[in-house]
């Protein structure tokens, strides 16, 4: 109980400091919507099928505003050193790195809420998905991808290129991830049948399992000075 | 006289390697009858693929150390995990150049989507990105730290990575059994036997020296601390110095 | 031991005792064997060059870093493993650097550490805290709008807003103006005659040598003199650290710890 309170204190303190700051959910946003717009420029999206290369679009997109967010958020605890106040309390350090995971998630999940409707608006998409089976999906990868980068990121904050570092670690190790997004986002958008890419989500799901425990596991290492 | 062993078995292993490695390119150039519909390209699978399986070692064997050394601390597992990561790299990096080579003339094209060797790539990223860290980190403890925990989370990731590429890519069934292992020539077997055993003892051989290498330099950086601070430990004359902060 | 230190209830068993501590960066040695015995309710000031080992000897005290060999014990209780986080809770460390968020108010600050302490009326024990170092008036004003002296007085609050009978000091003068550090000294001076156990590591003789008890100073990661404080003032102390230490090659101390 105790831990699950430390969980929610950090998530909470994260969003109340961005929130309060302002630019960073602003940047996060403004930078995903270039995206979008880049692709748009990039693809005639009255030949090409939104369905085909929309879900594509949309995970460039969330995965570049992601690491963004995601080196944000150890930045944050670098200046002024606020890391060694958290790594002083009496909690266990896994909770605080379940409270950044679940502040990223947040984030991400904030920037997705409002790219998916404002993509399809923008490629004339008619939108025929299934809203519940579409929250799905994004969650499953989502956290997936906030499990892995919190850990990495924990690491590369702390060195001279961590905007260099941190993409370069992390867009290999969550290649399954964004493999399967992409292909569940662009079955749901199709509206296909849910046999079609249960499959997939099991992969979405074994990954966030193995990677969230095995974070769980190996963070006090990452911190320790 | 442990001492003495453990050099004589080295030597013993680099003598084997030395016999082995010249013996392979005989067998691999001279014996095996060369393979009907690729032609003498085929011959590369020879390295190919003993090194793909060198490369998973180095993955695995880096795994399998860094879990040892945040268990104990000992260094000496930290060096071992290091070499194996820097020797996975290696041999991965051998693997992507020689896959292309084959795929040219057989498939028409540098580089295709083709399950393995777009997984093998990513493979590679990640250990590539292992020792960049390393490399950034700001104390040989912390890239060690650091290093342990990408190789577990590494190791780990790699048989997701391949299933996945495998799903997205829709399966290619018996890519490499075409070309590498079904209905083989019983020549071409024993070849690739043959070259399997040769560079895994060749792997050995340099992860052995490698992390020796390693603890060397480690005791020589420890040997030059102590050279440089023993005038101030021998407590000799006071000696003015500003208290700078 | 010293003059400063009248013998307490907790006097028999040392609040802080550092068991042939060792502290490596690879294989460069950081600290090497130190042994200290700091008696509940004393004032150590921790002298020492650039590199000696103080911050790394404070760092271990406070449980931030794992030695690579021998032990800390904190009121005798090995501080390694599963016990290092309870025994946390009797540590309150304040260096030069706030650890506040900018984002944040000085009460929001206090809020969030009094609920990661787990204190069990958390509103109270940051209104206890503004009051005690005089930001009552800003407490409902974000951090980025306080002066440095402000912000410093805050730290102190949070360093010690769960009571910890143990505080740790890592260069807490360091960007203080003359103001702010007569405040600062006289903090530490009410926690000396609260019998805290302090442990202060510093350059500035002039704003620590009035407040300790005993005068460790470290030296290429060694005990190079441990004595009572009784009967020296700054300059005689100045004197001391500079009998005893000597430049030691810049490049040498400070190639794995920057």
């Amino acid at each position: 109980m105790d831990y699950l309170k430390t969980v929610a204190l950090v998530a909470g303190k994260d969003l109340r400091t961005e929130l309060r700051s302002r630019d960073q959910v602003v940047t996060l946003l403004f930078f995903a919507l270039l995206v979008l717009v880049v692709f748009n420029f990039a693809f005639d999206f009255t030949v090409i099928d939104f369905v085909t290369l929309g879900a594509g679009v949309l995970w460039v997109a969330f995965i570049f505003s992601g690491v963004l967010a995601l080196s944000h958020s150890f930045q944050i605890e670098r200046e002024e050193e606020r890391i060694q106040g958290i790594l002083l309390a009496p909690i266990d350090r896994s909770a605080f790195y379940l409270g950044k995971v679940l502040a990223t998630i947040l984030f991400m999940s904030v920037v997705e809420a409002i790219l998916v409707p404002v993509s399809v608006l923008m490629f004339n998409y008619h939108f025929s998905a299934q809203v519940g089976l579409a929250i799905l999906v994004l969650i499953l990868n989502t956290i997936g991808f906030a499990a892995v980068g919190t850990l990495f990121s924990a690491m590369t904050t702390r060195t001279r290129r961590s905007e260099l570092l941190l993409p370069l670690l992390l867009f290999p190790a969550a290649v399954p991830v964004a493999l399967a997004a992409v292909k569940t986002t662009s079955h749901v958008l199709a509206g296909r049948p849910f046999e079609r890419y249960a499959s997939w989500l099991a992969l979405s799901a074994a990954y966030d399992l193995i990677f969230l425990s095995a974070a769980v596991l190996l963070f006090d290492f990452v911190l320790e000075e | 006289m442990t001492r003495n062993v453990r050099d004589l078995a080295q030597d013993l292993l680099y003598l084997i390697v030395l016999l082995l490695v010249p013996a392979c390119l005989y067998v691999v150039f001279a014996v095996v009858p060369t393979e009907q519909r690729m032609g003498v390209v085929q011959r590369i699978f020879y390295f190919h693929v003993p090194c793909a399986f060198a490369a998973f070692l180095g993955v695995a064997l880096c795994a399998l150390f860094s879990a040892l050394y945040l268990k104990t601390r000992d260094r000496r597992h930290d060096i071992v995990a290091h070499a194996s990561a820097e020797l996975g790299v290696l041999f991965c990096t051998i693997v992507l150049v020689t896959g292309p080579i084959w795929a040219r003339p057989v498939w028409g094209v540098w580089w295709t989507g083709e399950v393995r060797l777009t997984s093998t790539l990513v493979l590679w990223l990640i250990y590539v990105g292992y020792l960049v860290l390393r490399q950034n980190a700001e104390n040989p403890d912390q890239a060690a730290r650091w290093g342990a925990v990408v190789g577990i989370v590494g190791a780990l990731d790699v048989p997701i990575i391949y299933k996945s590429v495998e799903w997205w890519r829709g399966l290619h069934p018996r890519v490499l059994k075409v070309s590498g292992g079904g209905g083989l020539d019983p020549a071409m077997e024993k070849a690739l036997m043959l070259c399997t055993v040769t560079i895994l003892l060749l792997f050995l051989y340099l992860l052995i020296q490698r992390s020796r290498l390693g603890l060397l330099q480690e005791q020589i950086e420890a040997l030059a601390f102590a050279e440089r601070r023993a005038p101030a430990s021998a407590g000799a004359a006071p000696h003015p110095t500003g208290a700078r902060s | 031991m010293s003059g400063g230190a009248p013998p307490g209830p907790e006097a028999t068993s040392a609040a802080l005792r550092a068991r042939s501590l060792g502290k490596r960066y690879g294989s460069f040695p950081a600290l090497d064997r130190i042994d200290l015995e700091i008696p509940a309710g004393q004032f150590v000031l921790l002298l020492g060059p650039n590199g000696a080992g103080k911050s790394t000897l404070l760092r271990l005290f406070a449980t931030l870093i794992r030695p690579t060999s021998g032990e800390v014990l904190i009121h005798g209780a090995p501080a390694a493993g599963e016990e290092a986080a309870g025994l946390r809770r009797r540590i309150g460390l304040l260096s030069h650097h706030t650890f506040l968020y900018d984002h944040l108010t000085g009460r929001e600050n206090l809020l969030f550490y009094a609920r990661l302490y787990g204190l069990p009326d958390p509103g109270r024990a940051a209104r206890d805290a503004l009051r005690a170092v005089g930001l009552e008036e800003r407490s409902e004003d974000l951090v980025r709008t306080y002066s440095r002296g402000m912000q410093q007085r805050l730290a102190i609050a949070r360093a010690s807003l769960h009571a910890p009978d143990i505080l740790l000091l890592d260069e807490p003068f360091t960007g203080l103006d003359r103001e702010a550090t007569d405040r600062l000294q006289d903090n530490l001076r009410r926690a000396r005659e609260a019998r805290r156990t302090c442990v202060m590591a510093t350059h500035d003789f002039a704003a620590g040598v009035p407040l300790a008890d005993r005068v460790v100073i470290l030296r290429a990661g060694r005990v190079a003199l441990d004595r009572a404080a009784a009967g020296l003032d700054a300059a005689a102390v100045e004197t001391l650290f500079r009998n005893t230490t000597r430049p030691v090659a810049e490049g040498v101390e400070r190639s794995w710890t920057t």
